[in-house]
């Protein structure tokens, strides 16, 4: 299948700090991708320059057959189509559940406020929230939050959702909620990359996973053969220490 | 005693002195929402990365904030009708004041739009915002809960700078109560009833600033627990101990 996305020779340098030197990385249609790897390893800034949020400083990008890296003042209209979640759910303060989920449709897409309100309700439904459209950020708990900020990049109607870390910044108590809801849109067919430490969702929602080490790719393999085959001993020690 | 009393009543119930009130509150007003224009303006400017942006951005704070308002107040006035440019008392006290407010309200802007967090930008830029749509859905309406105390303060600081302005022949209040002393020599009854205005104005405002603030701290990101003056003030006069 031709990929979805399709990065090649990913290099990025903060000033002098090569923190991406050479990452080659590709998500067919409905795939779930998990990046797992120390804190460090660039798993984070991969995704940022995915969606172009960073620039990248060399390398390529290939989203839907077209070269996205150096889309410049278009780079815009390339995020529209991705989603992305992150660690802090950055949910808009100033804006109830549902008009955090349909800013974005009424001002980016034009789309009708009725409209959009009635898609950012049906949206809180499929993350298990359809009685807090009118409740703010903080009136919600973390897992909730993340939950709208989900709903929230739904909204644009993405082909490619991106999660970094979703998880970190949450009680344990509401981490299975909001994993659970990744769980779903993956098995609906949601192309997905992950960036996480939960192997309990890599091991159940991955399809394939890369683990990450000091800017590169260590180790990469579908999950079964991740998990279960014969694994570099870095990748080991890594998950040791998780299971721990 | 009594007359005294009498006169300071009649004076502060006479059409003049009221008309000199209006004046004041017109002519603070008028400069404080040109303040704010020019302060945004002056803020935006700074955010921009290209140098000569920020070259006339800080040009404008030197000049601005390197000489007395005063100064700037009989400059306008006295120097503009000599390339042609006559205007009216009242457009150049609004003038005067309104720039030099500028240059003291863009701190205020930049410390409010610095107050939304990173994140927030990026989350709304990972929706496909472009730049301006970030700044005006996402960064402004929370700078603004952020900026209203501080603007308060300048409005009621305003008020009171706008006295200077009867140097140049506007008829706001304390000119007002200048020349009707000066008639009759009754400066201690004349300017006590100028002085019963500003007080009231300005106790008015700084209640209306405490109520403002009390409304918003409730969507307010940061619980900063820090009374101003005002809130203090409102705390004493409507219920003594309550004002969390």
């Amino acid at each position: 299948m031709t990929p979805l996305l399709k990065a090649t020779a990913i290099r990025k340098s903060f000033g002098t700090t090569e923190v991406l030197k050479g990452v080659d990385l590709s998500v067919v249609p409905g795939e779930c991708l998990v990046l797992l790897g120390p804190s460090g390893s660039g798993k984070s800034t991969l995704l940022r320059c995915l969606n172009l949020l960073e620039p990248i400083s060399s390398g390529s990008i290939l989203f839907d057959g077209e070269d996205i890296a150096r889309a410049g003042k278009k780079a815009s209209l390339v995020r529209q189509r991705i989603g992305m979640v992150f660690q802090n759910f950055e949910l808009f303060q100033h804006l109830s559940t549902l008009d955090n989920i349909a800013l974005a449709p009424i001002r980016v897409k034009s789309e009708k406020p009725a409209i959009a309100r009635q898609r950012a309700r049906h949206l809180l439904e499929k993350v298990h929230l359809p009685d807090k459209p009118d409740a703010f950020p903080d009136e919600l708990s973390g897992g909730q939050q993340q939950r709208v900020a989900i709903a929230r990049a739904l909204a644009m109607e993405p082909t490619l959702m991106l999660y970094d870390e979703p998880t970190s910044a949450l009680d344990p108590e509401t981490v299975g909620e909001v994993l659970q809801v990744m769980q779903e849109l993956a098995e609906e067919g949601m192309t997905s990359i992950v960036v996480t430490h939960e192997m309990g969702f890599a091991r159940r929602a991955a399809d394939h996973v890369i683990f990450m080490d000091a800017g590169r790719i260590a180790h990469e393999a579908a999950k079964r053969d991740f998990f279960g085959g014969t694994i570099p001993d870095r990748v080991a020690r890594f998950l040791g220490h998780v299971r721990q | 005693m009594i007359n005294t009393s009498r006169f300071i009543i009649d004076y502060v119930i006479s059409a003049p002195f009221a008309d000199g009130a209006l004046i004041t509150i017109a002519v603070s007003l008028a400069s404080l929402l040109v303040g704010m224009a020019v302060g945004l303006l002056l803020a935006m400017l700074q955010e921009i990365r290209w140098a000569p942006c920020r070259i006339a951005a800080f040009s404008y704070l030197w000049l601005f904030r390197g000489t007395p308002v005063l100064f700037q107040l009989i400059f306008v006035f006295n120097v503009l009708p000599s390339f042609g440019i006559v205007l009216p008392g009242f457009v150049c006290a609004v003038l005067a004041l309104g720039l030099n407010e500028g240059a003291y309200m863009a701190e205020i802007m930049r410390s409010g739009i610095h107050a939304v967090g990173r994140g927030q930008r990026q989350a709304a830029r990972a929706l496909g915002m472009k730049d301006r749509q970030v700044m005006r859905y996402v960064v402004l309406p929370q700078a603004l809960r952020i900026i209203i105390p501080p603007i308060g303060n300048q409005f009621i600081g305003m008020l009171k700078l706008s006295a200077l302005v009867s140097v140049i022949a506007v008829n706001d209040l304390l000119l007002v109560a200048n020349q009707t002393a000066s008639a009759n020599f009754r400066y201690l009854e004349a300017l006590s009833a100028a002085g019963i205005y500003y007080l009231a104005m300005t106790t008015v405002l700084m209640i209306g600033q405490a109520v403002l603030e009390r409304a918003l701290r409730h969507r307010r990101r940061s619980a900063i627990v820090r009374m101003s003056f005002s809130q203090r003030l409102l705390g004493m006069v409507v219920n003594a101990g309550s004002v969390r």
